[in-house]
């Protein structure tokens, strides 16, 4: 039968290949917004592994607010990305240094 | 080995592939697509879980809609791949050591022997007539509505935000601003007239005969 652990661990690897990709591909905003959603979606499936596995439907409530929260978070990241190369004319994360960070 | 393991392989492979291409493909279209791929693969394994509301959400709203949205932004700018895959390599050791320290810790904390079936059993099967959908109205209509209002909200701010950040006046763009147009009073605003200087007239009217032409043309 699967385990819980299986889940959990399904959801580690993905967690671990997100943050590898955030270090990889550090110059480019697309690929790190996405690695962002690749993360959500670890966290996604663990919460849906316990609801499953305790027998508590909260879990899937909170997925559900979770999903609401990174559409909205994609949509106005990818707006201000947009902003972004309408003035700059890149999306290299080296050339956004107008701030002196 | 039963079924249900064997699709839970299945899809657990097609979601840690998908992933791996993501991160490391060059060209972002591809990257989408793959993480396109990765999505649905997690719908597979949501709906092992009994959790077919959001398995459905996540096909629906999440690859139907927001991964649309990142297509269209991959290829609506013109992205210099080369230059931004430069120093991949160079960070590629210490981003996998990371991740695989990372890995092992995870690994260390929900391994089978903390979350196996012995803590966790698998819950029984739920009734053929259990609707996970209602279920889930059930919680998020009474217990959780104060929430789901605020969800409701947060997704307003987003749209108006998104709205707000991509608008731009076009400069030679001709407009009709409403809130001025309503404040236009009959008398002196809506009516302009303009005193045209009467010019002389040249053409010779109709009753009057061929004859009259050539003086006309006299003139």
């Amino acid at each position: 039968m699967i385990e819980l652990s299986d889940y959990l661990m399904l959801g580690g690897i993905l967690f671990s290949i997100s943050v590898a990709g955030i270090f990889l591909n550090r110059k480019n905003v697309i690929i790190l917004l996405m690695c962002i959603e690749l993360m959500l979606l670890a966290v996604n499936m663990n919460f849906i592994a316990f609801s499953h596995f305790l027998g508590d439907i909260a879990g899937q409530v909170f997925v559900f607010f979770i999903l609401t929260v990174a559409a909205a978070e994609a949509a106005i990241g990818l707006a201000i990305l947009v902003v972004v190369f309408r003035s700059k004319q890149t999306i290299n994360v080296q050339d956004l240094d107008t701030l002196k960070g | 080995m039963g079924f249900e393991k064997f699709l839970f392989y299945v899809f657990a492979a097609i979601v840690v592939v998908a992933a791996g291409m993501v991160v490391t493909r060059r060209n972002p279209v591809h990257a989408v697509l793959f993480l396109v791929l990765a999505f649905v693969g997690s719908a597979g394994l949501w709906m092992l879980l009994e959790a077919e509301f959001l398995a459905i959400v996540l096909v629906l709203v999440y690859v139907g809609a927001v991964m649309v949205l990142f297509l269209f932004v991959v290829m609506m700018l013109d992205v210099e791949i080369a230059a931004l895959k430069a120093q991949f390599i160079r960070y590629l050791p210490l981003g996998l050591l990371i991740a695989f320290v990372m890995l092992v810790e995870i690994f260390l904390v929900v391994g089978p022997g903390n979350f196996g079936l012995e803590q966790f059993a698998k819950p029984l099967a739920q009734p053929a007539d259990y609707s996970n959908t209602t279920e889930l109205g059930m919680v998020l209509y009474t217990v959780y509505l104060y929430p789901f209002e605020i969800a409701a909200v947060i997704l307003l701010v987003a749209i108006v935000a998104a709205i707000r950040l991509t608008l731009r006046r076009r400069p030679d763009n001709k407009y009709i601003d409403p809130s001025k147009q309503v404040y236009v009073r009959k008398g002196p605003d809506r009516v302009r007239i303009v005193q045209v200087a009467s010019e002389p007239r040249r053409v010779v009217p109709q009753q009057q005969a061929a004859p009259a032409e050539g003086e006309v043309k006299a003139e």
